[in-house]
């Protein structure tokens, strides 16, 4: 494995809705609006970012649930473009949903939730070799072969999320989009989960893309961590290096309102507050699209979006004033 | 029960009984462990179902009614078409057997019996024309329930298909597939229904000759055709709209990210959640056959004569509700029994298999 190669690439990856408004008109919702960033193999990714700003769009265009507007998305080097190219990499990438009770059929027992993907792939030649492997993924996410025949309302939400990743693991993917996978969950069911997947994946070896709003998680699971505004990436680097060193006015606000556990620590803490609120996606502010809230915007931010520039090795930042 | 490691206890204390807190024997442990045996889900359902005592008595109901129609008119002496009064043909009828009351004996009949002979007696009477009651309820309800029960299916097949396939694409596909919905809709019903049946009974005749269907009549088929374009509507809507909703569930979703196709995720996961509106709304579209079928054989485009429906029976013997009520009551208690048997029963069949009620 070498340590240069990207299993998952996304290229200005754009995601436009239209939405309807009056009789005939529509407009443009930039759910997300050029993002681009690059997965290695045997790596987590931490997109984190708050409600609405585009996280849960980025990893569904990615599986191309919903057809992106613009962009590529390229996994281990190959184009992902036509049905069959789709259907090829959803054998590879598979996806943790964030409601681990809507996201359970409530018609079908475990068996059924966790056999479907190999059932649709046909995986499994015989009923025999189906139910062992369905009994393996269950182990593997320390659940008991007997939950098997129960119906996913007799569990409990950590043992749902349980379900959800045996289903996402029985195609035996290489990369797993975690869309929220714990923010449904209670705290200590959270860490359970979240030490799941950090030894599945020195298990099983398999790359992260890991969407969350809550920074602790990110930073606990990431190797790096991209920070999304609007549907914009404005900040990308190590998971160390953007918790220590934010440098975009967002990054650093966000980090502010991390919660410090130690009250001695938190009296000194300066929370930065911003003003206003998020704009609506449907009217976006020209040029860069936090320059409405943010104290450091000047004439240029109104007029060009920054690009992506190095600050540090490893570590970019869309901002203006540095 | 080993007391070894037990202190003994004086009878006369009240030291607590020592004995209940020893440590459970492995016998005493695997007795602990409830497991619930493994299920399939239909077998589930089953189980569900024999606790409702409503629903199974319904169900034995309408299991004997159907039973009972099948193997009565094999072994009763008389058939439906058969005039009593008529030894043989080209004869003019004994009017002695017309109208009879239940239990009562023609002319011909009574000679036979005072001459010692055993007449099987007619149940339920004769009518104006002489042919035994009875049968001809029982013949009624079996037309009757096979009206209901095949053009309940030919509309649960088609309402199915096109509301599930117009729901699940949604966009043009459904707004053409709804219109052409709502252009059957506004068509006035019975008119259609009427003129279908006439045109039917017309071009059927010659298409089905020789073959099984010409058993069944024209009219019978005409009636099932009828329901198969025309009643199907509210059906696809009902399915459509449940559709609509199931599909913004995330479990849709995450079948979709796993590579599933439409077919597989209407057949898998959309239809399977509407199960118990399609199972109700199927029950409840027996009686409405049932209603019509009798409507349409009132105005004599329904079974050909003479055939008996419960409808026509009822309808036939209305002008007796003064004389002999028994007449008119005897069919119309049929039609309540398996209408209000089928409704019950659909209710306890949806409460056993929608898995979100169990307790």
């Amino acid at each position: 494995m070498s340590e240069n190669k990207y299993l998952l690439e996304v290229c200005d990856l754009k995601q436009h809705f239209n939405i309807p408004t009056g009789l005939f008109g529509s407009k443009k919702l930039k759910a997300v609006d050029g993002v681009s960033f690059a997965i290695k193999e045997g790596e987590t990714l931490g997109l984190v970012g708050e409600s609405g700003c585009g996280k849960t769009t980025v990893g569904r265009s990615i599986l191309h649930l919903y057809e992106p507007t613009a962009g590529e998305v390229y996994y281990d080097g190959q184009l992902i473009k036509g049905k069959k190219a789709v259907n090829e990499m959803r054998k590879k990438v598979q996806m943790v949903f964030q409601d681990p009770y809507s996201s359970l059929d409530p018609r079908m027992t475990v068996a059924d939730i966790v056999g479907e993907p190999l059932d649709i792939h046909k995986l499994c030649k015989t009923k025999a070799e189906r139910d062992a492997r369905i009994a393996e993924l269950l182990k593997i996410v320390g659940l008991n072969s007997e939950h098997a025949t129960r119906y996913a309302h007799e569990f409990s939400g950590g043992q749902r999320q349980r379900i959800g990743i045996a289903r996402a693991l029985a195609v035996n993917p290489k990369c797993i989009i975690c869309d929220e996978p714990v923010s449904a969950l209670d705290v200590s069911i959270q860490a359970q989960i979240i030490n799941m997947f950090e030894e599945l994946q020195e298990k099983l070896g398999l790359t992260y893309l890991f969407i969350a709003h809550d920074l602790l998680v990110v930073k606990h699971i990431s190797d790096r961590i991209a920070v999304m505004y609007l549907g914009h990436i404005v900040e990308m680097g190590p998971a160390n290096e953007i918790y220590n060193h934010p440098t975009h006015p967002y990054s650093i606000s966000l980090l502010s309102a991390v919660p410090i556990p130690d009250p001695d620590y938190a009296k000194n803490h300066k929370r930065i507050v911003l003003e206003g609120d998020v704009p609506s996606p449907l009217n976006m502010p020209s040029g860069c699209p936090f320059r409405t809230r943010c104290p450091r915007a000047t004439e240029q931010c109104a007029q060009e979006m920054p690009p992506l520039a190095e600050v540090a090795p490893d570590h970019v930042c869309a901002c203006w004033n540095l | 029960m080993s007391n070894n490691s037990m202190p003994k206890k004086n009878p006369l204390s009240f030291q607590l009984d020592l004995s209940k807190w020893e440590k459970a024997s492995a016998a005493e442990k695997e007795q602990q462990i409830v497991e619930r045996e493994s299920v399939t889900f239909f077998k589930d359902g089953m189980r569900r179902l024999w606790k409702n005592k409503v629903a199974i008595t319904c169900a034995f109901l309408l299991i004997f009614i159907i039973v009972a129609v099948i193997v009565i008119p094999m072994v009763y002496p008389y058939t439906y078409s058969q005039q009593l009064g008529v030894a043989q043909k080209g004869q003019v009828p004994d009017s002695s057997y017309n109208g009879l009351k239940p239990m009562e004996y023609g002319a011909t009949e009574q000679a036979r019996i005072a001459a010692g002979e055993k007449i099987f007696p007619h149940l339920l009477g004769t009518d104006d024309l002489g042919r035994d009651y009875f049968i001809r309820v029982v013949y009624g309800t079996r037309i009757s329930l096979s009206v209901g029960l095949f053009a309940s299916i030919i509309v649960l097949i088609i309402g199915t298909l096109y509301g599930s396939i117009s729901g699940y694409f949604g966009g043009k596909i459904d707004l053409i597939m709804m219109r052409i919905v709502d252009i059957i809709y506004s068509l006035p019903d019975m008119l259609m229904v009427i003129l279908f049946s006439v045109v039917f009974q017309q071009t059927l005749a010659p298409l089905i000759e020789g073959t099984f269907f010409e058993k069944l009549g024209t009219g019978m088929i005409s009636i099932f055709l009828v329901f198969a374009l025309l009643y199907w509507v509210s059906m696809a809507r009902l399915i459509r709209g449940q559709i609509l909703s199931i599909k913004q569930q995330e479990f849709i979703l995450t079948a979709k990210a796993l590579g599933a196709k439409p077919a597989r995720i209407i057949r898998k996961h959309l239809l399977p959640n509407c199960i118990s509106v399609m199972v109700i709304s199927t029950a409840l579209q027996i009686p409405n056959a049932i209603f019509t079928e009798s409507f349409l054989s009132f105005l004599g485009l329904g079974v050909s004569i003479p055939m008996p429906s419960l409808g026509s029976l009822a309808s036939e013997n209305l002008s007796y509700i003064y004389s002999d009520v028994y007449r008119l009551l005897v069919p119309a208690l049929t039609i309540c029994v398996i209408v209000l048997s089928l409704n019950l029963f659909g209710d306890g069949l949806r409460d056993a298999f929608d898995p979100k009620q169990k307790k």
